[in-house]
């Protein structure tokens, strides 16, 4: 069956008693999907001040302070679900919390048969225009 | 002869692509491979079928030829889940006949799963139109991309994303059930009515592919209402779509003008296309209440029935708008309603049930409602008010054939005006 990351975004508004204010949801949210042999992983972010996003540019590291984009939601956690495909990934999907203030994003898990082969370069995958001839 | 082939090739893509793709689909598990097997089995037949002669069922070579052509291709297809199991099955049903592949319900049920995919909810909206026309109708992306007025290149990108997501996400391949079933049926209708309606509203543009996306939309309706025949929504939304095609000759005169449904002459109208839609509203209203499209498609019928405008049915036609506001209220079914009323009851009345909607700011930059308003002002004898009406709708257009007819009605009136004097 393929997996699903299940990505919940919290308004940026929230404070730390709103994110849990659903505790008993979440428990039994939760709870019903590993009964159902349904979870693979889960767990709290913690919040986005402590997010720290990383680039690379011409072989530099570039670190920024803060999550990847300029949004009112930010990253709150996570759920990695093992669907029958992509229905069965929304409706879980629509159970979260999240869904109600925020968003989820449903976003499926490349399987190892969909990871591209490694090349003959497989050290250091080449761009288009960034190869040195 | 060259060009009989060219032909029956263009016949059997319009035809029978659908069904041939649906099928493969299902035997395959990926949208592209299937499709670009069917493909390769066209150019195929164009070059094999002008040496050789037509064969006897055109359906049947396609069929088969697009399953070889898809066993070579899984051959290559890594990424593609169950390889083995999809390709032992292709190679099983490749021994066992030549036949087209399947009983005829089976080849139904492969037709359904296709357009319950191409209209899954998880596409955009966009990305389902250009899909189900590129898959379930006969129109090439170019085709697509001129109807909707976007670059080919950018056309062809948001079909290739659409197949990719459903790749990617693994969107099934399968007809909704349960629970899920209705709301899905709306969404697919909803595509449908998308198309017809890009069709047939807007004036500028490719008429000639914009006609096409007509012919489109009521074959996918047909197809729909064959696939389902239970369902009254979609009775409705064909006999809606076919009452209003049957029209299409007579909206726009010799000089690209629009000719407003009063002034239509009758006689352009198409008389198989009446025929066909009264039986599917029959249809459509025999076991349950009306929805959106029933009312629709009854009031294009109670126009159309009316033995020339002036006999039009105006207070039954009121009231089904009235319907079809409490249903689905929007401003152009409350114009509709104002425009209805005023027909029925007297312009006064008209005006009274307009009121609320010019009254409404973010309507003020509502074209229609301005054309509607003066429209009646003028019938209710307030030609100062008709004449500002007017104005407002002229600088609020931005459709040529619009406007020119609104400046048209603009200039009567004030000849109306100039002639009370004399």
């Amino acid at each position: 069956m393929p997996e699903y990351m299940v990505l919940l975004y919290a308004p940026e508004t929230e404070d730390e008693q709103d994110r849990w204010a659903d505790m008993s949801e979440w428990l039994a949210v939760t709870e019903s999907l590993r009964k159902a042999g349904l979870l693979v992983a889960n767990g709290p972010l913690h919040p986005v001040a402590s997010a720290t996003t990383v680039r690379v540019r011409g072989g530099e590291t570039e670190l920024t302070d803060g999550p990847f984009a300029v949004t009112k939601e930010f990253l709150a956690g996570y759920y990695v679900l093992n669907c029958a495909d992509l229905d069965e990934a929304l409706h879980h999907a629509a159970r979260m919390p999240t869904a109600r203030r925020g968003s989820v994003e449903v976003r499926p898990v490349m399987s190892a048969r969909e990871v591209p082969a490694p090349g003959p370069d497989a050290g250091g995958r080449k761009r288009a225009g960034t190869g040195n001839g | 002869m060259a060009d009989l082939a060219a032909t029956t090739v263009v016949r059997v893509f319009r035809d029978e692509r659908a069904a041939v793709l649906a099928t493969l689909i299902r035997y395959v598990g990926d949208f592209q491979v299937a499709e670009d097997a069917v493909q390769e089995a066209f150019e195929a037949a164009l070059t094999t079928w002008r040496r050789d002669g037509i064969p006897d069922n055109p359906g049947a070579w396609i069929t088969v030829t697009a399953r070889r052509r898809a066993i070579d291709l899984l051959r290559r297809a890594r990424s593609i889940s169950d390889r083995a199991e999809r390709l032992a099955a292709l190679l099983r049903l490749d021994q066992q006949e030549h036949a087209p592949m399947g009983e005829a319900s089976a080849i139904a049920d492969d037709r359904l799963r296709l357009i319950f995919t191409c209209c899954h909810p998880a596409l955009d909206m966009p990305a389902r139109v250009a899909l189900t026309l590129r898959t379930l109708g006969g129109l090439t992306t170019g085709e697509i991309a001129r109807a909707f007025l976007v670059a080919e290149p950018t056309m062809g990108k948001r079909i290739v994303r659409a197949k990719r997501k459903i790749a990617d996400a693994h969107i099934p391949y399968r007809v909704p059930a349960g629970e899920e079933l209705p709301g899905r049926v709306r969404g697919v209708l909803r595509v449908v009515y998308l198309i017809f309606n890009e069709g047939y509203s807007a004036s500028e543009g490719d008429r000639l592919v914009r006609a096409e996306l007509c012919d489109e939309a009521i074959r996918l309706g047909r197809l729909l209402c064959e696939l389902m025949p239970g369902d009254t929504d979609a009775w409705g939304l064909l006999a809606l779509m076919l009452l209003h095609d049957a029209r299409r000759a007579a909206r726009v005169d010799g000089h690209g003008r629009y000719v407003s449904l009063r002034d239509q002459d009758r006689a352009w109208w198409d008389r198989d296309r009446i025929r066909e839609g009264l039986g599917a509203l029959e249809r459509a209203v025999r076991s349950a209440p009306p929805g959106r499209y029933q009312l629709e498609a009854a009031i294009t019928a109670l126009h159309i029935q009316a033995s020339d405008a002036d006999a039009t049915d105006w207070a039954q036609i009121a009231e089904l708008y009235g319907e079809l506001g409490r249903l689905n209220p929007s401003p152009v079914v409350g114009l509709n309603h104002a425009t209805a009323v005023g027909f029925a009851y007297g312009a006064e009345t008209g005006l009274e049930f307009l009121g609320p909607l010019l009254d409404d700011p973010a309507l003020d930059r509502y074209q229609p409602l301005h054309a509607t308003h003066a429209e009646l002002l003028r019938r209710a004898g307030d030609l100062t008010g008709a004449t500002r009406a007017y104005a407002r709708a002229i600088a609020l257009s931005a459709n040529g054939v619009e406007r020119a007819e609104l400046e048209r009605r603009l200039e009567t009136l004030t000849a109306d005006r100039s002639g009370d004097g004399g």
